[in-house]
């Protein structure tokens, strides 16, 4: 993948805070999984989060849109705290959107279905109008002419462009990723990170859980490496990569660096 | 055209030589004898076998059905005319289809009312079968059941229609509570309805403990036993005045809680008009229609119901009610509330640790004791409700396990788009659930149809029930046997395989997966 020279920059970042987390723990029954977690993220950072299996980065993502209960500490997204009132998690989770490793279409709608349903359905948009922006979003990941087809009628490539579009029909203001590319092969993955590329240069907000690497070089603007539920180490993506503080990082880089 | 076009060449053949037949052992029917019934030594013994038991049948059953007699008036004089030889008596089919169809106390002028219900029933099923038909024609299909009841039962035409104008002026008020109440006033409303909805349901308890009370003086305690059952009485009727008080109370609070949304408030509204417009509204308006317009039907008891029609009755309504009432119970199973997941476990493993004829007896004999004794509360009705519990209960076991196949994936996507759980359910999980199960639900269906000639156990005339009874045992057709019950068999035969011919088609419309 072609590689911009140009360090990521603080462009597009305000100082308003998109999600903040602070002190967060969850266990699954008396297992630990997350650990004192604090984080803020700011509008329009990207932000990509590594680290070995089982380290929580799905679990601390799904925490987000309350996937997952989280049991201490607060997460405040866009404002709103997530509590265990339904209202507030249905309103955060329409403003979050979320692209999953299996893709998790409808296999009983089409690909316009599965782009229109929740406008419709939660945003009460007019069908006219959630197709025009459904087709609109399609585009953009390059697929308009599968608009028809259903899911299982796409390679893995297209289901989870597909994903991607579904997501930012809702028009979210967060987007969170969880390993969209780690099921498919090599040619696809190029076509997914190219539309997360292009979406991170509109400037969404972004979290991002991937071991793609040159990704997270090319957009992030800080990249977290999370092991057994702990943030160890957060840093801009240069100095994670070429100076990892803590021999944990440095020996997870090199493992995956490394072949 | 010339037919050698290309100079050059000697001979280029323009046109492509026929494909030649292949030689006679190669084709058609002689080769797939040869492969299929002569392919080796036990084949053929096989299919010679075979061969002779088919012929031995069929030798049988063809003189038996062309030497039939269609026309005499008792068996003795199919006897007489076949005069000893293999023969079927069809006459008691000529003589007696209309009880066959019917049952034998229907009117026979209003013989015709049954056959137009059950055509527009073809045209109420259709669009609610094939999706593919104008969506507006479900509004027939929702008036539906109105007209067939005025139809089968006759009497007065406003009745129904007057129920059918108390359930959409409910509607009417479900979307007027919901959308106009003031948010600072829905709390107060809230409030006042539980405090009234408490009040209502105690109410309706103490009439059943008072029942209770009632049984148990009745019984007395002449005997050991009938002391034991005055006892349980007395205790269930303790148990009713001071558990359900609470009750009330209880439902009332949690309508309280519940304010913000509307939603159980709107619901909880509609359904205490629904009643009052029932009980005060609905005997009044629909006698005043009828003494101003009168349009009436010769009006047919329940009882006089039978034959193939009450099966037919009995198995469409109890197949369309049981599976919205399977549905909830599979969603009430998978809930996380446990006192909803208790209710509906206790109920399903209930219902299904019980066999069908027992609930069909309760319906008969006990329902009679625990209703005050002027009611009439239909026998049709009581039997109605027991089937549908009892397939309610199946079905809602095979939901679980369409809802237990689709991967968890499903509910995450739908609920990371901000779907609440009634629209994920209703627009993502029950659609692939429900296709999963086809299958399963259809079984159950045609088990349900098939079973509902047990009524014929509780003395219902259905249509075995009527084979058994007034035919096999009036002094003309005493010892039928083949016929009548080949001519049920037949019946059910054609309903069932069209269920299961339906159930194939639309798995194949519905497939998505690979096109
Ligand atoms: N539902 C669950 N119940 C119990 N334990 C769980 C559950 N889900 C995850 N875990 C455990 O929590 C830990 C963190 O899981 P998580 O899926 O967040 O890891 P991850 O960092 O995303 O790993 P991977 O890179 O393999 O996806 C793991 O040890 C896992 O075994
Ligand atoms: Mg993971």
């Amino acid at each position: 993948m072609a590689m911009t020279d140009q360090a990521p920059g603080k462009m597009g970042i305000s100082d308003e805070v998109a999600i903040e987390i602070r002190n967060m723990n969850k266990w699954y029954g008396t297992f630990h999984v997350l650990r004192d977690i604090d984080l803020t993220v700011q509008r329009g950072e990207r932000i990509v989060i590594c680290g070995p299996s089982g380290s929580g980065k799905s679990t601390l993502i799904r925490c987000i849109n309350a996937l997952e209960e989280h049991q201490k500490g607060t997460i405040t997204v866009d404002g709103t705290l997530l509590s265990s009132d339904l209202k507030n998690i249905d309103t955060i989770r329409s403003e979050v959107g979320m692209c999953f490793q299996h893709f998790n279409l409808f296999p009983h709608l089409t690909i316009l279905e599965n782009c229109t349903l929740a406008p419709i359905w939660v945003r009460k948009i007019p069908k006219r109008e959630a197709e025009e922006t459904a087709m609109h979003f399609l585009k953009k990941v390059k697929i308009p002419e599968q608009a028809d087809k259903y899911p299982g009628q796409l390679s893995g490539g297209q289901q989870q462009r597909v994903a991607i579009a579904r997501s930012l029909c809702m028009r979210p203001r967060i987007m969170l990723f969880d390993e969209p590319t780690s099921a498919l092969d090599p040619e696809m993955i190029k076509e997914v990170l190219d539309t997360m590329i292009e979406l991170a240069e509109e400037g969404m907000t972004m979290l991002c859980v991937t071991h793609e690497m040159g990704f997270a070089r090319q957009v992030a603007n800080r990249v977290i490496f999370m092991d057994a539920g702990q943030i160890v180490e957060q840093n801009e993506p240069e100095e994670f990569f070429n100076n990892p503080k803590s021999d944990r990082t440095k020996l997870f880089l090199s493992q995956i660096l490394g072949h | 055209m010339s037919d050698t076009h290309a100079q050059s060449v000697a001979f280029v053949r323009e046109t492509e030589l026929p494909p030649a037949p292949p030689p006679v052992t190669e084709t058609g029917a002689i080769k797939w004898v040869r492969e299929n019934l002569f392919s080796g030594w036990f084949n053929t013994l096989l299919t010679v076998v075979a061969f002779y038991f088919v012929a031995r049948i069929l030798f049988f059953v063809f003189p038996w059905f062309f030497n039939g007699v269609w026309d005499a008036a008792s068996i003795r004089e199919c006897r007489d005319v076949l005069g000893g030889a293999t023969g079927a008596c069809f006459a008691v089919l000529v003589d007696r289809w209309d009880h066959l169809l019917f049952g034998f106390k229907y009117p026979p002028d209003g013989y015709w009312r049954i056959v137009v219900a059950f055509i527009l029933l073809l045209g109420a099923a259709a669009p609610a079968l094939f999706s593919k038909l104008p969506r507006r024609l479900l509004l027939f299909t929702a008036l539906y059941p109105f007209v067939a009841y005025w139809l089968i039962w006759g009497g007065s035409l406003w009745l129904p229609m007057t129920i059918l104008g108390i359930i959409i002026a409910t509607g009417l008020v479900f979307r007027a509570v919901s959308s106009q109440i003031p948010v600072n006033m829905r709390q107060m409303v809230a409030a006042a309805i539980g405090m009234i909805c408490g009040v209502g349901l105690s109410y309706l308890l103490f009439i059943g403990a008072k029942e209770l009370v009632f049984i148990a003086n009745s019984i007395g305690t002449a005997s050991l036993g009938t002391s034991f059952a005055y006892g349980v009485f007395w205790l269930l009727a303790i148990f009713t005045f001071v558990f359900f008080i609470p009750m009330g109370m209880f439902v009332g609070y949690a309508i309280y809680n519940s304010y913000e949304d509307g939603g159980l408030v709107s619901v909880v509204t509609a359904l205490l008009f629904i009643y009052a417009a029932l009980v005060y509204l609905l005997a009044p308006i629909a006698s005043g229609l009828n003494a101003v317009i009168p349009i009436e039907l010769q009006a047919v008891a329940s009882r006089d119901l039978g034959g193939f029609m009450l099966n037919m009755i009995l198995g469409t309504v109890c197949v369309s009610l049981s599976l919205p009432l399977g549905i909830v119970l599979a969603l009430g199973r998978q809930s996380n509330m446990p006192l909803i997941k208790g209710v509906c476990v206790v109920f399903i493993e209930f219902i299904r640790g019980v066999p069908l004829i027992t609930l069909l007896f309760v319906a008969n004999v006990m329902l009679a004791y625990f209703m005050p004794p002027e009611s009439n509360f239909d026998l049709i009705l009581r039997v109605i409700i027991m089937i549908t519990m009892f397939s309610a209960a199946y079905i809602a076991e095979v939901i679980r396990g369409g809802l237990a196949a689709l991967p968890k994936g499903q509910y995450e996507a739908a609920d990371s788009l901000g779907l609440d759980y009634a629209r994920s359910m209703r627009l993502i999980i029950l659609p692939q659930a429900l296709k999963i199960s086809i299958p399963g639900i259809v079984n159950v269906a045609v088990g349900l149809f098939k079973d509902t000639t047990l009524v014929s156990i509780i003395s219902m005339f259905d249509l075995v029930g009527m084979i058994r009874g007034p035919i096999q045992n009036s002094t003309e057709w005493i010892s039928v046997y083949w016929e009548v019950y080949g001519f049920g068999a037949m019946l059910f035969f054609i309903v069932c395989y069209s269920i299961s011919q339906y159930s194939q088609w639309l798995e194949r419309q519905l497939q998505t997966d690979h096109r």
